[in-house]
């Protein structure tokens, strides 16, 4: 945990944790074979500034998964929402034998121990 | 007309909403009524079944308030996905509750029910002219696999919807449809432009969601106008916010940006949100851009067994430290005890709570650190005799199992039931998510035209 202050006019950055930057971490199907995670930043000053850190990339996504970067279908930033989402391809199909979240809203959990420094 | 003025009341017929909302937004005199009544969020087991995930009661009670205020008012009523999945069973499930509604509160009106369900024969027809295409990352599809399909439906685009709304319909009742067209259909009928008018769909079919706080049982205001429209929550606590309206254009898409339908897409590279006054949004420069062929959206499940489950926990520290062996033992004595069957005939699943019940293979943290887990010992087997025999014999052999270094030598598991395991019926998987490319975006919906009057109703 930590914070970034700024002091006669110098940047101290510091590593801060994701829940602190954003107000919306989820995730949820994105039709019944993909799986959406949306991060919605508390201000268009922070989503620049995660944007420019460049944390988020597909390398990532797959290494908090446990799924090969083949996997990750996309990264995109939505200026509009102040928004970055990340979409990757289901393990298996929304209810399918062996799913254990038919709705996806419950995998976001991973998300939550990123670290970035801004 | 300058503007046309929608009433959305909630995200899904039969998720409710206040009745103050829905005056609200009656005294601002809209223009249509319109309510996506399903999602294939559910899970494939709806469709494939032909049965409502919502509630008949609560679907009445939300209609009934709509179709009241809707005749009283000569309000255009249009719904979309009816009875949940949109197939011929959940359109003839709405239908009856409309009829019902109709004899109890005396209305009449004229009411298009559109088809959306297809014959499995004309879709196997269609693949061989090679019309079906996968839709990343489905794979593409198979005769075998078309032939398995219980159910097929097709995600109509606004086309029928337009039609149905020209021969006079006051009420239209479609089946699969893609979402936006509930909303978008009388905008588009009636010149504006498609890409506000489905965008502003794209937000209104779910309502509240889209304001601060969000809500899916409660109303959306929405005002088109020729090159902006404007979205009012109708709960006064609720306000909608730039960033609570871009939001959720992000929900459920895989990008945001561009926002793929039946014949083309929406183009939100351009769109713009303004804060318009305290509690309303302005949006435009959404735009619509028609596709070269007009593609329409299939969606299929299969059955592929019957489920029986046991629920159970566990308290016991070494029992916990021993559970994946423990597991693995029990999936070996199956095996032995039914050596006559085959790895096809059934689907032996062990969900440990407090492990990796939630993420399975996607869990990135190992091991378990709970002091008890719950364990669902599920079958998918290919009768529903069989996934309870594989069940019941799993079930009895994990409770007496005797692990190494076992104390608790009076069972392994606590069963909150009695009886320990149950059958949860047939299990279905989509196994159809596939583009079909048409000549004609209204060929594969069929609108039955009908005036209603309680106790009857007469085609026409």
């Amino acid at each position: 945990m930590g914070f970034t202050y700024r002091k006669r006019g110098i940047m101290l950055t510091e590593k801060v944790n994701i829940r602190e930057l954003a107000d919306v971490i989820r995730s949820k199907n994105a039709g019944p074979y993909e799986l959406s995670f949306d991060i919605v930043f508390k201000s268009f000053e922070i989503y620049e500034q995660v944007k420019r850190s460049g944390v988020f990339t597909e390398e990532l996504i797959a290494d908090l998964y446990n799924v090969s970067v083949d996997e990750v279908i996309s990264i995109i930033n939505y200026d509009a929402a102040k928004a970055i989402k990340a979409t990757i391809i289901r393990p298996r199909s929304a209810g399918a034998v062996g799913d254990g979240d038919v709705y996806g809203a419950q995998q976001h959990a991973p998300l939550l121990g990123i670290e970035i420094e801004i | 007309m300058d503007e046309l003025r929608i009433l959305s009341p909630t995200a899904i017929l039969g998720y409710g909403f206040p009745k103050d909302s829905f005056e609200r937004g009656l005294a601002k005199e809209p223009d249509l009524i319109g309510v996506d009544a399903g999602s294939s969020d559910p899970g494939p087991y709806y469709l494939g079944a032909g049965v409502s995930f919502t509630n008949r009661q609560a679907v009445k009670r939300d209609l009934k308030l709509i179709l009241t205020a809707a005749r009283e008012r000569d309000i255009k009523v249009v719904i979309g996905t009816a009875g949940g999945s949109g197939g011929t069973p959940h359109l003839q499930w709405c239908t009856e509750i409309v009829k019902e509604i109709v004899k109890e509160e005396t209305l009449h009106f004229k009411v298009a029910t559109i088809s959306a369900e297809q014959e499995q024969e004309d879709i196997l027809a269609r693949f061989d002219r090679g019309k079906l295409s996968a839709l990343a990352p489905a794979s593409e599809t198979t005769r075998e696999e078309l032939i398995a399909s219980s159910r097929i439906v097709a995600q109509m685009g606004v086309e029928p919807i337009i039609s149905a709304l020209e021969a006079g319909a006051e009420v239209v009742i479609a089946g699969r449809a893609y979402d936006p067209t509930v909303f978008a259909s009388l905008p588009i009928k009636e010149g504006f432009p498609a890409g506000l008018a489905l965008h502003m769909g794209k937000i209104m079919e779910c309502a509240s969601i889209a304001a601060d706080p969000g809500s899916g049982s409660d109303c959306m205001f929405g005002i088109l106008r020729e090159d902006h429209f404007l979205l009012e929550p109708l709960h006064l606590k609720r306000k909608c916010t730039t960033t609570s309206v871009a939001a959720h254009t992000l929900y459920e898409k895989t990008n945001p940006l561009e926002l793929h339908g039946p014949g083309g897409m929406i183009d939100l590279s351009a769109t713009e949100f303004e804060q318009h006054s305290e509690r309303v949004v302005k949006v435009k420069g959404s735009k619509f851009i028609e596709s070269e062929e007009y593609t329409l959206k299939l969606e299929g499940a299969k059955l592929v067994g019957y489920r029986t489950l046991s629920i159970a926990g566990t308290r016991d520290p070494i029992m916990i430290q021993e559970l994946d062996n423990i597991i693995e033992a029990v999936k070996i004595a199956v095996k032995d005890n039914f050596e006559d069957l085959k790895r096809e005939d059934y689907h032996l699943l062990f969900r440990v709570y407090g492990r990796d019940g939630v993420m399975g293979e996607l869990e990135p943290q190992q091991g378990i650190v709970a002091h008890e887990v719950g364990v669902i010992i599920e079958v998918v087997a290919k009768t529903q005799d069989l996934a309870d025999t594989i069940c019941s014999f799993a079930r009895s052999t994990m409770l007496h199992y005797g692990y190494p270094n076992r104390v608790a030598t009076a069972g392994n598991l606590a069963f909150p039931y009695s009886p320990s395991d149950l059958k949860a019926g047939e299990v279905y998987e989509f196994n159809l998510h596939h583009l079909l490319q048409v000549e004609d975006p209204e060929e594969l919906f069929p609108i039955d035209m009908e005036i209603v009057v309680p106790g009857k109703s007469y085609s026409v």
